[in-house]
């Protein structure tokens, strides 16, 4: 079973308590529409969760074929900068379906993020190297497409949607142990 | 039945057509890492799909001075639309004729689907097989085995310098 290669830290983007037993890492992709599919899952399993499980974004952008992917992190890494990485995280896959520049320095506006500067940030695409070193990451893991998420460092093969349940379990499995 | 060629040996030569109007044969790439990537057809339903992420892991692959290579049974044509809807940059060969003809000498031929299976080879610069790995025939291997494969061929060349 393929397991997580680049371990957790401060310079990830975490949810939920950060020193959390149970870490839920997914890769993605913004304009991925199955990424879109997953995404409320994933917020749903960190509000049910969060006092035992920290989710942690990294991106896996197919810049190939999805020509806004790479923007639409820039944004959310530049979001990052001034605290509302999950913000802008959460709206970019609201809004996939019209994802644009233009759209994108909307949705900082909505965030209160200076646009000029979210502007120059999505054409210099001053994150690029991070974004590509999630990327490289992420393939050294085994990452086989998007979304793909990690439970504990191993790479989780089921569908989306049996997601709530293998962490309910796991979480079961900690409480369980506490006696 | 036929079984995935084992790491030690001989990479089988062949000839496949990469577009409707140009060959491309094995020995050809003699000198350099080659990876064959065989897949069951083109046109997955996943944006995420085993060619089309290769694509994005490619300057990788280049780092290594690999050349990759995609291998299914669909024909040229197939390909070609494929590779243009995918933005796809490395070849896609066509195993259609006679059909699975490459794929059953790698032994990665899936007989009952009429389709090859999903395998990976990573072949050194000598035309030996460094790797090979036979993934279910509905995952998605990802790319981890390859690029440990082409940095063990490459640790391997600086102990012998």
């Amino acid at each position: 079973m393929p397991k997580l290669k680049v371990p957790v830290s401060s310079e990830d983007h975490i949810q939920g308590d950060k020193n959390a037993l149970i870490t839920f890492v997914e890769y993605g992709d913004y304009e991925c529409p199955f990424c879109k599919k997953a995404y409320p899952i994933a917020k749903k399993i960190e509000e049910i969760f969060h006092t035992h499980v920290r989710f942690v974004f990294r991106n896996f952008p197919l810049l190939e074929i999805h020509r806004h992917a790479e923007m639409a992190a820039e944004a959310a890494e530049f979001a990052d900068t001034y605290k509302c990485f999950w913000e802008m995280h959460y709206l970019i896959f609201e809004n996939q379906n019209k994802l644009s520049q233009p759209l994108l320095l909307e949705l900082g506006t909505t965030l209160n993020l200076p646009s000029e500067e979210l502007d120059i940030v999505i054409q210099k695409k001053t994150f690029a190297s991070k974004i590509r070193n999630d990327f490289l990451g992420g393939v050294k893991s085994g990452v086989n497409g998007t979304p793909t998420f990690f439970i504990n460092d191993e790479r989780f093969n089921g569908s989306p949607y049996e997601l709530e349940n293998t962490i309910r379990e796991a979480v079961e499995k900690l409480e369980f142990r506490r006696f | 039945m036929a079984k995935i060629l084992s790491p030690g040996t001989v990479a089988p030569d062949f000839t496949l057509h990469a577009t409707p109007d140009q060959s491309l044969s094995l020995s050809e790439l003699k000198g350099r890492p080659v990876i064959l990537a065989f897949y069951p057809a083109d046109w997955s339903p996943v944006c995420s799909d085993q060619m089309v992420l290769y694509n994005e892991i490619l300057p990788e692959f280049h780092r290594y001075h690999a050349e990759l290579l995609g291998i299914s049974v669909d024909s040229e044509w197939c390909h070609a639309a494929f590779a243009r809807e995918s933005h796809l940059h490395f070849p896609l060969l066509a195993d259609f004729e006679p059909k699975g003809f490459v794929a059953k000498k790698y032994g990665v031929y899936h007989e009952k689907f009429g389709v090859c299976e999903r395998a990976l080879y990573v072949i050194d610069d000598k035309g030996i097989i460094a790797w090979s790995y036979l993934s279910p025939i509905a995952e998605n291997p990802g790319a981890d085995g390859i690029l440990e494969a082409l940095e063990n061929l490459e640790s391997a060349k600086k102990v012998h310098r």
